[in-house]
Protein backbone atom coordinates (compact mmCIF):
# COMPACT_ATOMS: atom_id res chain seq x y z
CA UNK A 1 0.00 0.00 0.00
CA UNK A 2 1.26 3.60 -0.58
CA UNK A 3 0.36 6.84 0.70
CA UNK A 4 0.83 10.76 0.54
CA UNK A 5 1.42 12.63 3.54
CA UNK A 6 0.19 16.15 3.42
CA UNK A 7 0.54 18.82 6.40
CA UNK A 8 2.24 22.09 6.66
CA UNK A 9 4.19 21.49 9.63
CA UNK A 10 7.80 19.56 8.31
CA UNK A 11 7.75 17.76 11.85
CA UNK A 12 4.72 16.15 11.50
CA UNK A 13 5.54 15.10 8.13
CA UNK A 14 8.85 13.45 8.99
CA UNK A 15 7.19 11.61 12.19
CA UNK A 16 4.53 10.13 9.50
CA UNK A 17 7.09 8.89 7.24
CA UNK A 18 9.15 7.24 9.95
CA UNK A 19 6.08 6.15 11.36
CA UNK A 20 5.22 4.36 7.63
CA UNK A 21 8.69 2.75 7.27
CA UNK A 22 8.74 1.36 10.50
CA UNK A 23 5.25 -0.28 10.10
CA UNK A 24 6.53 -1.55 6.58
CA UNK A 25 3.16 -2.45 5.32
CA UNK A 26 2.65 1.43 3.55
CA UNK A 27 5.24 3.09 1.44
CA UNK A 28 5.04 6.86 1.32
CA UNK A 29 5.30 8.46 -2.29
CA UNK A 30 5.32 12.25 -1.69
CA UNK A 31 4.95 14.72 1.08
CA UNK A 32 3.63 17.86 0.04
CA UNK A 33 3.44 20.87 2.31
CA UNK A 34 0.10 22.23 0.76
CA UNK A 35 -3.07 20.73 -0.20
CA UNK A 36 -2.93 22.71 -3.31
CA UNK A 37 0.29 21.17 -4.46
CA UNK A 38 -1.24 17.48 -3.50
CA UNK A 39 -3.88 18.27 -5.71
CA UNK A 40 -1.87 18.78 -9.00
CA UNK A 41 -0.16 15.18 -7.77
CA UNK A 42 -3.10 13.57 -7.47
CA UNK A 43 -4.50 14.78 -11.03
CA UNK A 44 -1.52 12.52 -12.36
CA UNK A 45 -0.68 9.62 -10.05
CA UNK A 46 -3.25 7.47 -8.01
CA UNK A 47 -2.53 6.52 -4.22
CA UNK A 48 -4.24 4.17 -2.12
CA UNK A 49 -4.02 6.16 1.39
CA UNK A 50 -3.41 10.29 2.22
CA UNK A 51 -2.16 10.98 5.64
CA UNK A 52 -4.16 14.53 5.80
CA UNK A 53 -3.97 17.42 7.81
CA UNK A 54 -6.85 19.57 8.87
CA UNK A 55 -5.60 22.38 10.01
CA UNK A 56 -3.14 24.04 7.43
CA UNK A 57 -3.16 28.10 6.47
CA UNK A 58 -5.68 28.78 3.09
CA UNK A 59 -6.82 25.75 2.31
CA UNK A 60 -7.81 23.08 5.12
CA UNK A 61 -7.70 19.52 5.26
CA UNK A 62 -11.55 19.56 4.89
CA UNK A 63 -11.63 22.10 2.02
CA UNK A 64 -8.84 19.63 0.24
CA UNK A 65 -11.47 16.46 0.69
CA UNK A 66 -14.43 18.48 -0.99
CA UNK A 67 -11.80 18.67 -4.05
CA UNK A 68 -11.50 15.18 -4.57
CA UNK A 69 -14.14 13.54 -7.27
CA UNK A 70 -12.67 9.97 -5.87
CA UNK A 71 -10.65 9.68 -2.98
CA UNK A 72 -8.38 7.75 -1.47
CA UNK A 73 -8.73 6.12 1.73
CA UNK A 74 -7.93 9.41 4.09
CA UNK A 75 -6.55 9.13 7.53
CA UNK A 76 -6.98 12.51 8.90
CA UNK A 77 -4.12 13.85 11.52
CA UNK A 78 -4.18 17.21 13.42
CA UNK A 79 -3.44 18.31 16.91
CA UNK A 80 -7.29 19.26 17.76
CA UNK A 81 -9.97 16.50 19.26
CA UNK A 82 -12.94 19.05 18.03
CA UNK A 83 -12.82 17.97 14.55
CA UNK A 84 -13.69 14.34 15.14
CA UNK A 85 -17.53 14.71 13.91
CA UNK A 86 -17.14 16.42 11.13
CA UNK A 87 -14.03 14.31 10.35
CA UNK A 88 -16.35 11.28 10.18
CA UNK A 89 -18.94 12.60 8.08
CA UNK A 90 -16.45 12.10 4.86
CA UNK A 91 -16.94 8.33 3.62
CA UNK A 92 -13.00 8.85 2.68
CA UNK A 93 -12.07 9.18 6.31
CA UNK A 94 -10.71 6.05 7.84
CA UNK A 95 -9.07 7.24 10.92
CA UNK A 96 -8.72 10.52 12.94
CA UNK A 97 -5.09 10.69 14.58
CA UNK A 98 -4.48 13.01 17.17
CA UNK A 99 -0.66 14.76 17.55
CA UNK A 100 1.73 13.59 18.77
CA UNK A 101 1.24 10.32 16.86
CA UNK A 102 2.12 7.41 18.45
CA UNK A 103 3.75 4.15 17.58
CA UNK A 104 0.64 1.77 18.69
CA UNK A 105 -1.81 4.33 17.70
CA UNK A 106 -0.50 4.06 13.78
CA UNK A 107 -0.38 0.56 14.12
CA UNK A 108 -4.13 0.47 14.17
CA UNK A 109 -4.61 3.18 11.81
CA UNK A 110 -2.39 0.80 9.10
CA UNK A 111 -5.14 -2.03 10.23
CA UNK A 112 -7.86 -0.04 9.54
CA UNK A 113 -6.61 1.14 6.11
CA UNK A 114 -5.49 -2.64 5.13
CA UNK A 115 -8.28 -3.73 6.55
CA UNK A 116 -10.77 -1.86 4.13
CA UNK A 117 -10.57 -4.46 0.72
CA UNK A 118 -11.31 -1.24 -1.49
CA UNK A 119 -8.47 0.49 -2.92
CA UNK A 120 -10.97 3.80 -3.26
CA UNK A 121 -13.72 4.61 -1.28
CA UNK A 122 -16.70 4.51 -3.94
CA UNK A 123 -18.93 7.11 -1.95
CA UNK A 124 -18.70 10.06 -3.81
CA UNK A 125 -17.97 13.04 -1.47
CA UNK A 126 -19.87 15.71 -3.07
CA UNK A 127 -22.41 13.58 -4.50
CA UNK A 128 -24.14 14.96 -8.08
CA UNK A 129 -27.47 16.61 -6.49
CA UNK A 130 -29.16 15.11 -9.34
CA UNK A 131 -32.14 13.22 -7.71
CA UNK A 132 -32.25 10.30 -9.77
CA UNK A 133 -28.42 9.25 -8.88
CA UNK A 134 -29.99 8.42 -4.83
CA UNK A 135 -32.85 6.13 -3.84
CA UNK A 136 -34.42 6.50 -0.60
CA UNK A 137 -35.30 3.72 1.80
CA UNK A 138 -37.35 3.29 5.01
CA UNK A 139 -34.57 1.43 7.68
CA UNK A 140 -35.96 1.58 11.17
CA UNK A 141 -38.59 3.73 10.58
CA UNK A 142 -35.68 6.78 8.95
CA UNK A 143 -35.63 7.55 5.34
CA UNK A 144 -32.29 6.69 4.33
CA UNK A 145 -30.44 8.04 1.21
CA UNK A 146 -28.01 5.17 -0.89
CA UNK A 147 -25.87 6.20 -3.55
CA UNK A 148 -27.21 3.84 -6.02
CA UNK A 149 -23.50 3.49 -7.34
CA UNK A 150 -22.79 2.43 -4.43
CA UNK A 151 -24.43 -0.89 -4.81
CA UNK A 152 -23.03 -3.86 -5.36
CA UNK A 153 -26.18 -5.69 -5.40
CA UNK A 154 -29.64 -6.36 -4.20
CA UNK A 155 -30.81 -10.20 -2.85
CA UNK A 156 -34.75 -10.72 -2.45
CA UNK A 157 -34.98 -12.24 0.94
CA UNK A 158 -38.97 -13.29 1.86
CA UNK A 159 -41.21 -9.79 2.31
CA UNK A 160 -37.49 -8.31 2.27
CA UNK A 161 -34.61 -6.98 0.23
CA UNK A 162 -31.21 -6.77 1.09
CA UNK A 163 -29.19 -3.94 -0.25
CA UNK A 164 -25.20 -4.51 -0.29
CA UNK A 165 -23.01 -1.30 -0.70
CA UNK A 166 -20.04 -0.19 0.07
CA UNK A 167 -20.66 0.91 3.48
CA UNK A 168 -23.25 -1.28 4.85
CA UNK A 169 -26.27 -3.60 3.98
CA UNK A 170 -29.89 -2.23 4.14
CA UNK A 171 -32.56 -4.75 4.93
CA UNK A 172 -35.76 -2.82 3.77
CA UNK A 173 -39.61 -4.35 3.43
CA UNK A 174 -39.63 -4.21 -0.32
CA UNK A 175 -39.83 -6.21 -2.73
CA UNK A 176 -37.33 -7.17 -5.91
CA UNK A 177 -39.36 -6.21 -8.66
CA UNK A 178 -40.00 -2.37 -7.33
CA UNK A 179 -36.60 -1.29 -6.57
CA UNK A 180 -35.77 -2.79 -10.04
CA UNK A 181 -38.13 0.09 -11.22
CA UNK A 182 -36.05 2.69 -9.75
CA UNK A 183 -32.67 1.20 -10.26
CA UNK A 184 -30.89 2.18 -14.15
CA UNK A 185 -31.05 -0.78 -16.71
CA UNK A 186 -28.12 0.59 -17.96
CA UNK A 187 -26.17 -0.15 -14.36
CA UNK A 188 -28.00 -2.96 -13.22
CA UNK A 189 -29.37 -6.38 -14.43
CA UNK A 190 -31.52 -8.90 -12.66
CA UNK A 191 -29.54 -12.13 -13.31
CA UNK A 192 -31.34 -14.68 -10.61
CA UNK A 193 -35.28 -14.72 -9.16
CA UNK A 194 -33.22 -13.14 -6.32
CA UNK A 195 -30.68 -11.03 -7.27
CA UNK A 196 -30.26 -7.61 -9.25
CA UNK A 197 -26.45 -7.11 -9.65
CA UNK A 198 -24.54 -3.87 -10.51
CA UNK A 199 -22.71 -4.87 -13.56
CA UNK A 200 -20.02 -2.63 -13.02
CA UNK A 201 -18.81 -4.64 -9.87
CA UNK A 202 -18.04 -7.67 -11.20
CA UNK A 203 -15.03 -9.41 -10.26
CA UNK A 204 -15.27 -12.19 -12.14
CA UNK A 205 -17.93 -14.80 -14.10
CA UNK A 206 -17.56 -18.42 -13.51
CA UNK A 207 -19.68 -21.11 -15.39
CA UNK A 208 -23.49 -19.88 -13.45
CA UNK A 209 -22.09 -17.46 -11.03
CA UNK A 210 -20.41 -13.87 -10.42
CA UNK A 211 -18.38 -12.80 -8.08
CA UNK A 212 -19.08 -9.22 -6.27
CA UNK A 213 -16.90 -8.44 -3.65
CA UNK A 214 -16.53 -11.75 -1.29
CA UNK A 215 -20.47 -13.06 -2.45
CA UNK A 216 -20.50 -15.47 -5.05
CA UNK A 217 -24.06 -14.54 -6.91
CA UNK A 218 -26.26 -17.38 -9.06
CA UNK A 219 -26.77 -16.66 -12.45
CA UNK A 220 -30.47 -17.81 -14.35
CA UNK A 221 -29.79 -20.20 -17.19
CA UNK A 222 -32.26 -17.80 -18.62
CA UNK A 223 -30.80 -14.42 -17.79
CA UNK A 224 -26.64 -15.63 -18.54
CA UNK A 225 -27.43 -14.63 -22.42
CA UNK A 226 -28.35 -10.88 -21.24
CA UNK A 227 -25.46 -10.89 -18.91
CA UNK A 228 -22.94 -11.87 -21.34
CA UNK A 229 -24.47 -9.07 -24.17
CA UNK A 230 -23.99 -6.37 -21.44
CA UNK A 231 -20.72 -7.11 -20.81
CA UNK A 232 -17.54 -5.89 -22.99
CA UNK A 233 -16.26 -9.00 -24.02
CA UNK A 234 -12.58 -9.00 -25.63
CA UNK B 1 6.50 23.25 35.48
CA UNK B 2 7.54 20.59 33.01
CA UNK B 3 10.43 20.07 30.99
CA UNK B 4 11.19 19.34 27.63
CA UNK B 5 12.35 15.78 26.87
CA UNK B 6 12.94 13.89 23.84
CA UNK B 7 11.45 10.29 24.94
CA UNK B 8 9.04 10.58 22.02
CA UNK B 9 11.10 11.50 19.27
CA UNK B 10 13.65 8.69 20.90
CA UNK B 11 10.43 6.10 21.19
CA UNK B 12 9.77 7.13 17.26
CA UNK B 13 13.02 6.52 16.04
CA UNK B 14 13.80 3.14 17.93
CA UNK B 15 17.76 3.84 17.42
CA UNK B 16 17.45 6.10 13.58
CA UNK B 17 20.13 8.76 14.90
CA UNK B 18 19.60 10.37 11.41
CA UNK B 19 16.02 10.34 12.23
CA UNK B 20 16.62 12.34 15.40
CA UNK B 21 19.20 14.37 14.17
CA UNK B 22 16.45 15.75 11.34
CA UNK B 23 13.60 16.37 13.38
CA UNK B 24 15.66 18.36 15.91
CA UNK B 25 17.46 19.96 12.67
CA UNK B 26 14.21 21.35 11.96
CA UNK B 27 13.09 22.04 15.49
CA UNK B 28 16.14 24.18 16.32
CA UNK B 29 15.18 26.05 12.63
CA UNK B 30 11.07 26.39 13.02
CA UNK B 31 10.87 26.58 16.37
CA UNK B 32 12.38 30.79 16.95
CA UNK B 33 10.94 31.61 13.03
CA UNK B 34 7.53 30.20 14.66
CA UNK B 35 8.22 32.10 17.92
CA UNK B 36 9.26 35.29 16.39
CA UNK B 37 5.93 35.46 14.48
CA UNK B 38 3.87 34.83 17.17
CA UNK B 39 5.22 37.59 19.13
CA UNK B 40 4.77 40.00 16.02
CA UNK B 41 1.15 38.94 15.87
CA UNK B 42 0.55 38.83 19.64
CA UNK B 43 2.01 42.45 19.62
CA UNK B 44 -0.40 43.84 17.11
CA UNK B 45 -2.97 42.34 18.59
CA UNK B 46 -3.85 40.14 15.86
CA UNK B 47 -5.25 37.49 18.24
CA UNK B 48 -6.50 34.88 15.29
CA UNK B 49 -3.24 34.68 13.49
CA UNK B 50 -1.91 34.45 17.42
CA UNK B 51 -4.23 31.55 17.52
CA UNK B 52 -2.84 29.71 13.90
CA UNK B 53 0.61 30.64 15.22
CA UNK B 54 -0.03 28.64 18.78
CA UNK B 55 -1.67 26.14 16.69
CA UNK B 56 1.30 25.04 14.77
CA UNK B 57 3.76 25.82 17.72
CA UNK B 58 1.18 23.29 19.82
CA UNK B 59 2.92 20.49 17.72
CA UNK B 60 6.45 21.31 18.68
CA UNK B 61 5.40 21.17 22.47
CA UNK B 62 3.63 17.58 22.04
CA UNK B 63 6.90 16.49 20.67
CA UNK B 64 8.83 17.59 23.16
CA UNK B 65 6.83 15.26 25.40
CA UNK B 66 5.21 18.58 27.50
CA UNK B 67 1.65 16.95 27.93
CA UNK B 68 0.68 20.00 30.47
CA UNK B 69 1.75 22.51 28.31
CA UNK B 70 0.46 21.24 25.53
CA UNK B 71 -3.13 21.56 27.41
CA UNK B 72 -2.17 24.86 28.44
CA UNK B 73 -1.46 25.69 24.85
CA UNK B 74 -4.71 24.02 23.78
CA UNK B 75 -6.38 26.44 26.55
CA UNK B 76 -4.38 29.44 25.62
CA UNK B 77 -5.51 28.98 21.21
CA UNK B 78 -9.08 29.16 22.43
CA UNK B 79 -8.98 32.06 24.49
CA UNK B 80 -6.95 33.59 21.74
CA UNK B 81 -10.13 33.15 19.17
CA UNK B 82 -12.43 34.76 21.25
CA UNK B 83 -10.22 37.49 22.14
CA UNK B 84 -9.19 36.62 25.39
CA UNK B 85 -5.32 36.83 26.99
CA UNK B 86 -4.92 35.50 30.50
CA UNK B 87 -2.76 32.46 29.70
CA UNK B 88 -0.47 34.49 27.49
CA UNK B 89 2.44 34.50 30.67
CA UNK B 90 2.32 30.76 31.34
CA UNK B 91 2.56 30.35 27.77
CA UNK B 92 5.38 32.44 26.86
CA UNK B 93 7.10 30.82 30.01
CA UNK B 94 6.55 27.41 27.96
CA UNK B 95 7.82 28.94 25.14
CA UNK B 96 11.33 30.18 26.73
CA UNK B 97 11.55 26.57 28.13
CA UNK B 98 11.71 25.19 24.96
CA UNK B 99 13.32 28.00 23.67
CA UNK B 100 16.92 27.41 26.31
CA UNK B 101 16.61 23.84 25.65
CA UNK B 102 16.81 23.83 22.09
CA UNK B 103 19.59 26.37 22.40
CA UNK B 104 18.29 28.14 19.32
Amino acid sequence: MNCIIIDDDATARLIISQLCNNSKQISVLEEFSSAIEAIKYLNSTDVDAIFLDIHMPSFSGFDFIKTLKSPPKIVLTTSDKNFALEAFEYDCVVDYLVKPITKERFEKSILKLTNIKDTKIITKVNPSKDESSFIYVSVDRRLVKINIPDIFFVEAKGDYISIKTAQKNYIVHSTLKKIEDKLPSSLFLRIHRSFIINISEIIDIEDNSVLIQKSVIPISRSNKSELMKRLNLL
Amino acid sequence: MENPNLNYIKELSGGDVTFEESILSILKKEFPEELALFKKNYEEKNYDESANNVHKIKHKISILGMRKSLELASEFENELRTGKTTLHKDFLNVLNKIHVYLGC
